[in-house]
């Protein structure tokens, strides 16, 4: 059976974070990702992110991906960092800390790591109406995969359900793809992204519906438009039903992290709704209640790329400095730094939700 | 319930009573040649290469990432290197010295094809959108070789905390 010393499941940017920190403490490193290419979702970002230098503020997403690709390939060549792309992983055992991976949808396997970052990311949430099985209906991640990935617009005029960062920012590349935005959909009475995501959409002529809610999809093999109604602030509908001229709508809810690994380890996991469902209690350092098993990135509770990448580099670093004991000297130099950055990210009025989430499951050390 | 004005806001339009705060001095302004820059960034976000851009100094340090932007407009050489930079595409320049009289020059951000070109006439939108004006396109600048694109454009003076953006027509 195939062994390493360091298994990160996920190469999003806290699952390629925590595999280059992992391999530059000279730890034999796997990472598997289920997609054809690494980058999850930042190969799809084509807006400038936020932040500070350190996290690359104002390069475009992607960009950012094509960096973290660079730092892979060269532990690729110096042999510590093996990638398996279009590979699954399927299971882990914890009678005997085996993981199960399927490559392609032909090829079973085994491999039994000695550490395991999980940083498998998130999955979409949607929300239920009439018609929502129509040819057209969308979720923000599959919007963006067909255009920004593989160049296909998914329609001529999208309604936008969610204005948070992810329904604002998707709205904005539609409009970069040519693709007409009718408006985005928020329940809330304000928008959730950030405030100036919202303002350059809409002086580009997007219309922003707060407190309203889509009730019906029209049409009959396909989307040919949707009926929208004001809702209360205990989001009753209010007021008349307004029809909207699209023909794709583009869900953009919210995420929910992908926690089932976390959950057959026996993890112990925890209900957080500010960190958009269940996670696994850990400390500082990313380690989960499993002494092997640590976690990162969207898996950890729904944050930013930004924030993502740091997690992953303090689980890679922590994960590989339990192997190695020289490491550990590294990882308290390097882990002060990354502390302090994830404590500048979550900071403020657009940071207290994952603050107050984190309270919850965070804990100072394992005992 | 919220007032339409609060609605507004919350929608991502920076309102009329907010608009005085990200002013520069009217003295300074009017005599500043090459102009001077308005940050419409009223929401505290972990965010700060608007100052990491200003070759100058004028975008001050950021003791907290979560800052505001806050300005030295002495500095300010209006360069527009912070328009091209900021993730958010919330920084503007309005040059109040340039053209006739109740002439302006503003410098918008601008990430949307068709590219504008110098000499254009492009549609000047504000910022829910609207056309407001149709303005001359003076100079397309590209200050990163990123593909964000800064726009000159020349506008009359009573309308630069009206125009937000511009569209090719």
């Amino acid at each position: 059976m195939k062994t390493t010393e360091i298994l990160v499941v996920g190469g999003g940017p806290a699952g390629l974070s925590a595999a280059i920190e992992a391999a530059s403490l000279g730890c034999d490193v796997v990472l598997m990702d289920s997609d054809l290419k690494l980058g999850g979702q930042l190969i799809k970002q084509t807006h400038k992110f936020f932040g500070s230098r350190e996290e690359f503020a104002g390069t475009r997403g992607f960009e950012i991906g094509n960096l973290l690709f660079d730092e892979v390939e060269k532990y690729k060549k110096e042999g510590k960092l093996e990638i398996f792309s279009n590979t699954t992983v399927t299971g882990y055992y914890k009678e005997d800390g085996i993981v199960s991976y399927t490559i392609g949808e032909e090829t079973y396997d085994l491999i039994k790591p000695q550490r395991i970052v999980m940083a498998t990311g998130a999955q979409e949430k949607r929300i239920a109406f009439p018609n929502n099985d129509l040819p057209g209906v969308y979720g923000a991640g599959a919007v963006q995969t067909l255009m920004n990935v593989y160049g296909v617009a998914p329609g001529e005029k999208v309604l936008m359900i969610g204005a948070g960062n992810i329904g604002l920012i998707v709205s904005y590349q539609l409009m970069q793809a040519g693709v007409k935005v009718a408006g985005i959909v928020e329940a809330m009475p304000r928008i959730g992204g950030y405030w100036v995501h919202a303002a350059k959409i809409r002086r580009l002529g997007v219309p922003i519906y707060l407190q309203h809610t889509i009730t019906e999809a029209l049409g009959d093999k396909v989307i040919e438009g949707a009926v929208i109604q004001e809702i209360d602030n205990t989001f009753k509908l209010v007021g008349e039903p307004m029809k909207i001229d699209c023909d794709t709508i583009c869900m953009a809810i919210g995420l929910t992290p992908t926690c089932e690994l976390l959950w057959s380890a026996g993890c112990e996991m925890k209900f957080v709704p500010q960190l958009c469902g269940y996670v696994a209690r850990r400390d500082a350092m990313m380690r989960t209640s499993h002494p092997d098993i640590w976690v990162a990135g969207d898996a950890a509770g729904i944050e930013e790329a930004s924030a993502a990448m740091v997690e992953g580099r303090i689980a890679g670093l922590a994960a590989a400095a339990s192997l190695k004991p020289e490491g550990c000297q590294m990882l308290k130099e390097k882990s002060t730094d990354y502390l302090k950055r994830l404590e500048n990210l979550r900071a403020g009025e657009t940071g207290a939700k994952i603050r107050c989430g984190l309270e919850q499951v965070c804990c100072e050390c394992w005992g | 319930m919220m007032n339409d004005n609060e609605k507004l806001f919350n929608s991502g339009i920076l309102t009329e009573e907010k608009q005085e705060a990200v002013l520069p001095p009217m003295d300074l302004w009017e005599k500043k040649k090459n102009g001077l820059v308005v940050i419409e960034c009223p929401q505290q976000i972990p965010c700060n290469p608007c100052h990491d851009s200003c070759p100058t100094g004028a975008i001050m340090a950021f003791e907290n990432i979560i800052d505001i932007p806050r300005i030295d407009y002495e500095k300010c050489t209006g360069c527009g290197r912070c328009v091209a930079r900021c993730p958010g595409l919330a920084c503007f320049v309005v040059d109040l010295t340039w053209g006739e009289e109740n002439e302006a020059l503003m410098k918008l951000p601008h990430e949307m094809l068709p590219l504008p070109r110098a000499g254009d006439e492009v549609a000047c939108l504000n910022r829910m959108g609207e056309e407001v004006h149709r303005g001359k396109v003076i100079n397309v600048t590209e200050p990163w070789k990123d593909c964000t694109r800064v726009v000159h454009v020349s506008v009359p003076k009573d309308m630069i905390m009206k125009i937000r953006a511009v569209k090719v027509v």
